[in-house]
């Protein structure tokens, strides 16, 4: 559509020498202050007060340095460091210098405003600061894929009245005498000017940037990669997996919101470095090779976590992203194959949840029977595809918008009913709003889930043994998930999705198979909730709400799976696991904290509307202006594919 | 041009009313094996209509639809299961699926396997998934896509998007092929490539019924042709009947030409295309 002609030049001319040498001084310093004191005091959490012996937020500082050295000599072409960067970009170069700098900006930031003011800062601070700025100037300096021309986009003038107004209705607000009723709401709304004139000042400023520095979305063409015995490639996809973890691991457990903040950062700009560079691709053509190998390997790895936690603070947050994560696979069934919008899913996670706990044997349950595990589940799950099939088969005959409504319906019906059936409003059932409580811990074939067990000499305790549990529920989903998906029966899901009447006329039975794909997604809610019902003790009504600040619900569920990356399996795993963590790190931030992740969330669907891992469906159709460069090196692959 | 003893779809008295319109009007057709039927007429005048009401799309209002001497449930899924398939208008396929993909869809029908033979995927998923992609890929070949089996089918150019919509329909093994309008905008040559696919289709033993406003078309292709005029059946036969028949004439050809001859194919208005819906 538009211009696509792209061309490679710096964005601030330097000879590509003195820009090289620059990048690598800048994230050397950067790397450097790592193992320097950043503040005088202990008072900011983690302690960066050493000399020599790196922590918390200076880890990250020399993650981010050694990144940007590492991804810089590559694209140079230093012998012994091009496989960290296939294409030879610059523009990684550049993303990990960026990300660098925010890591430092965020840093000196975050001391000052704690400590009250610069003046907190140690030199290690500085020289974080004037690295990350010098690194990203140096990489700005180096010969970049740019787009020849990109017209400046001004947003609609009226826009920028909010600009003067918002300082104004600021000051007015707050000239009122605090006493008066109209006081909070006059600033309340004052603050709600002064974010907007915010976004449009910060959204113009990104035009403005956009249209100097030309750094559209240009994709560098893959060389194709060196031969490698079997074995190193299997070797290779272990390493990565066992860094995944790594990295992961340290997302859940950082102790502090400040340091998680730091570590969103890296990773939102190191990831895209790395995709860059072109080792993404690679890894992707790996895992694409060596299928079995791969889906070991991340089982693995993932069961591997309990066993690099000391304590069971960060497995019970895992345990609670597995939930999480495998309730948004089971929907991400129904919305991202079949295309049927649930705004109540979490509903089932609750009607499993519910069914285990009645049948647990806790005290509380008016039932008074003990089901072994395997019953339980068996039950929590049968019963919720039950309400699957009895919500679905009403409904599923109409089309479009008619769904949602309903399902949002029986959302709330669901969570009021388990708070009437109480015994005064209703028959007694679900003890109202006090939900069943001690629900006993399970016991499979002798092995007491409750209890610590020391394995390979490491003590697992109650939520790393929950977590194993919790992962064989992840993993037969994930297999579901998969093997249905691409099957006959998903595929006529994807028909059905994209056109509803040409897939009948294709012979598929439209209400038959959006009734199984419900049923199939309510299946799999209600067996993850047999198993939240015994990790958390206690199921209540309103854990199982349409919206609320903390995940599992229905509005998160749903933005789990647009923001992962609908249709894919890694997607929804990586959305839940990011919008279980943001909320839980952010509580620090207080009440900013449902601002702070609405913006983030409004910034990911503006830079990613295709999702975190998009279907390559998907990531076609959100970026076709990006097709006309693609096609151009389209032929060549294809021919050599047709001989 | 022979037509064989036994129609295979007979259509009986099918009127369609919407309210107080009635958009076809008790019309009855035969299209017996093998055989290729034109079905003609101005715009508005009610064919896709009456395609409509065959293959379940509308229930219609009064008649009935025999295939292969039952009578066809008023459900698209059932009437495909059947054996009759089509094509859409304005080209209907997922956009969002590569083209082998879409062609797999339409073996939906002749496949049984369910969702816990996709789980196990015992060796019979397997056997049944491998002659799906075969045959897929033979419909791939015989209508010239194989080369881009693994592109999304929005990325096709307009007369490969025609082609593999009639490559899905055929995926449901039909006996009976309904196509709407298969050359709706396209050139002269693409027309003629057109024509030989459907000639290659009737010769694998598909009986064709199609919608088409380039008379050429229709005319080198059609053992009969029929023709609707708001809603009714004005006239079936073979090319001259249709193109002798005054009320055709006026009709839909326009007034005659000048000249006493009847008018032949090449004076006729090559490629009218039409947009309703």
């Amino acid at each position: 559509m538009t211009t696509t002609h792209t061309e490679t030049t710096p964005v601030i001319p330097l000879p590509a020498r003195a820009a090289a040498a620059v990048t690598a001084l800048g994230a050397l310093a950067t790397a450097a202050s790592a193992a320097m004191s950043w503040t005088w005091t202990s008072d900011f959490p983690g302690d960066l007060t050493y000399y020599g012996s790196p922590a918390g937020l200076q880890w990250l500082a020399l993650a981010a340095g050694l990144l940007t050295l590492v991804l810089l000599l590559a694209a140079q072409g230093v012998p012994g460091l091009r496989w960290a960067a296939p294409t030879r970009s610059n523009n990684a170069v550049l993303l990990a210098a960026t990300g660098a700098l925010a890591v430092a900006v965020y840093s000196v930031a975050a001391v000052s405003v704690e400590l009250g003011g610069l003046a907190n800062l140690e030199p290690g601070g500085w020289v974080l600061t004037a690295g990350g700025l010098i690194a990203v100037l140096g990489a700005l300096g180096l010969p970049l894929d740019r787009r020849t021309a990109v017209p400046l986009r001004i947003l609609d003038k009226r826009l920028f009245v909010l600009v003067p107004v918002a300082p104004a209705a600021w000051f007015g607000a707050h000239a009122v005498p605090t006493d008066k009723p109209v006081a909070p709401v006059l600033t309340a709304l004052a603050g709600g000017l002064a974010i907007a004139a915010g976004a449009v000042l910060l959204l113009q400023l990104g035009h403005l940037a956009n249209s100097a520095l030309r750094l559209g979305r240009i994709d560098r063409p893959l060389p194709p990669p060196r031969a490698l015995p079997s074995w190193a490639e299997v070797l290779l996809i272990v390493l990565a997996f066992g860094l995944g973890l790594f990295a992961i691991t340290f997302g859940i457990d950082t102790e502090y919101g400040e340091l998680f903040t730091g570590y969103l950062l890296l990773v939102a700009l190191a990831v895209p470095a790395l995709a860059k560079a072109g080792l993404l691709a690679r890894l992707r053509a790996l895992t694409v090779k060596h299928r079995p190998v791969t889906t070991g390997a991340a089982f693995a790895a993932a069961a591997s976590f309990p066993f690099t936690q000391t304590s069971d603070q960060y497995t019970s947050v895992a345990t609670n992203i597995l939930i999480f994560a495998t309730v948004a696979l089971g929907l991400n069934i129904v919305v991202g194959l079949a295309g049927l919008l649930d705004l109540g899913y979490v509903a089932f996670l609750g009607v499993g949840a519910y069914a285990a706990a009645l049948v647990s044997g806790s005290p509380a349950s008016p039932i008074h029977v003990q089901f072994p595990f395997w019953a339980a589940m068996l039950t929590g799950a049968v019963v919720s595809m039950v309400f699957g099939v009895l919500i679905g088969a009403p409904t599923l005959r109409l089309r479009g918008d008619y769904l949602a409504i309903v399902t949002l319906g029986f959302g709330e019906i669901f969570r009021i009913t388990m708070l009437n059936l109480n015994g005064t409003t209703g028959p007694k059932v679900t003890n109202g709003s006090n939900g069943i409580p001690r629900i006993p811990d399970l016991k499979i074939l002798g092995f007491d889930l409750g209890k610590p067990h020391t394995v390979l000499g490491v003590e697992l305790g109650r939520f790393s043994n929950y977590y194993l549990l919790m992962l064989l529920v992840t993993a037969l989903v994930v297999l579901v998930f998969a093997r249905v998906g691409n099957s006959r029966i998903g595929r006529a899901w994807v028909a059905i999705r994209e056109d509803e009447t040409a897939a009948e006329a294709m012979g598929i039975n439209g209400f038959r198979l959006k009734l199984l794909a419900f049923a199939l997604g309510a299946l799999l809610a209600g067996l993850a909730g047999t198993v939240q019902a015994h990790v958390s003790y206690t199921v209540t009504p309103d854990q199982y709400t349409f919206a609320e600040a903390l995940p599992p619900n229905s509005a998160f569920l749903l933005a789990a799976v647009i923001l992962g990356g609908m249709g894919t399996i890694s997607g929804p795993l990586a959305g839940a696991t990011l919008l279980f963590l943001i909320p839980k790190k952010l509580e620090f931030l207080a009440d900013y904290q449902l601002l702070a992740f609405g913006a983030a969330l409004i910034v990911l669907m503006r830079v990613r509307p295709e999702g975190l891992i998009p279907n390559r469906r998907r990531q076609l159709e959100f970026h076709e202006a990006a097709l006309p460069a693609q096609a151009t090196g389209e032929p060549t692959a294809l021919t050599k594919a047709g001989a | 041009m022979t037509t064989t003893a036994a129609p295979l779809l007979e259509v009986t008295g099918v009127t369609m009313r919407f309210g107080g319109l009635t958009a076809v009007n008790d019309v009855s057709l035969t299209v017996g094996e093998g055989e290729i039927i034109g079905l003609i007429g101005p715009n508005g005048a009610g064919k896709t209509t009456f395609f409509n009401c065959l293959t379940g799309l509308y229930v219609p209002t009064e008649g009935a639809v025999r295939y292969r001497d039952t009578l066809l449930p008023p459900k698209p899924h059932l009437v495909t299961q059947a054996g009759i398939a089509r094509t859409f208008q304005n080209i209907r396929l997922f956009a969002n699926m590569t083209v082998l993909e879409n062609v797999l869809v339409g073996r939906h029908t002749r496949t049984r396997e369910g969702i816990f033979s996709a789980i196990l995927r015992g060796p019979g998923y397997h056997r049944a998934e491998a002659e799906s992609r075969e045959k897929a890929m033979e419909l791939l070949q015989f209508t010239g896509l194989a080369e881009k089996a693994d592109h999304l089918a929005r990325n096709l150019p307009y007369g490969e998007q025609r082609k593999l919509e009639i490559a899905r329909a055929l995926a449901s093994e039909p006996g009976l092929l309904l196509l709407d309008e298969p050359t709706a905008g396209m050139n002269p040559q693409e027309t003629r490539a057109a024509e030989e696919l459907v000639f290659a289709i009737r010769d694998k033993g598909v009986s064709i019924l199609v919608i088409e406003h380039d008379m050429r078309f229709i005319f080198n292709l059609c053992d009969r042709t029929a023709v609707l005029v708001q809603g009714q059946k004005i006239v079936e036969g073979d090319r001259e009947t249709v193109q002798n028949d005054e009320r055709v004439i006026t009709a839909y050809l326009g007034a005659p030409l000048e000249g006493t001859t009847p008018a032949v194919p090449e004076s006729v208005p090559e490629n009218v295309t039409e947009t309703d819906q």
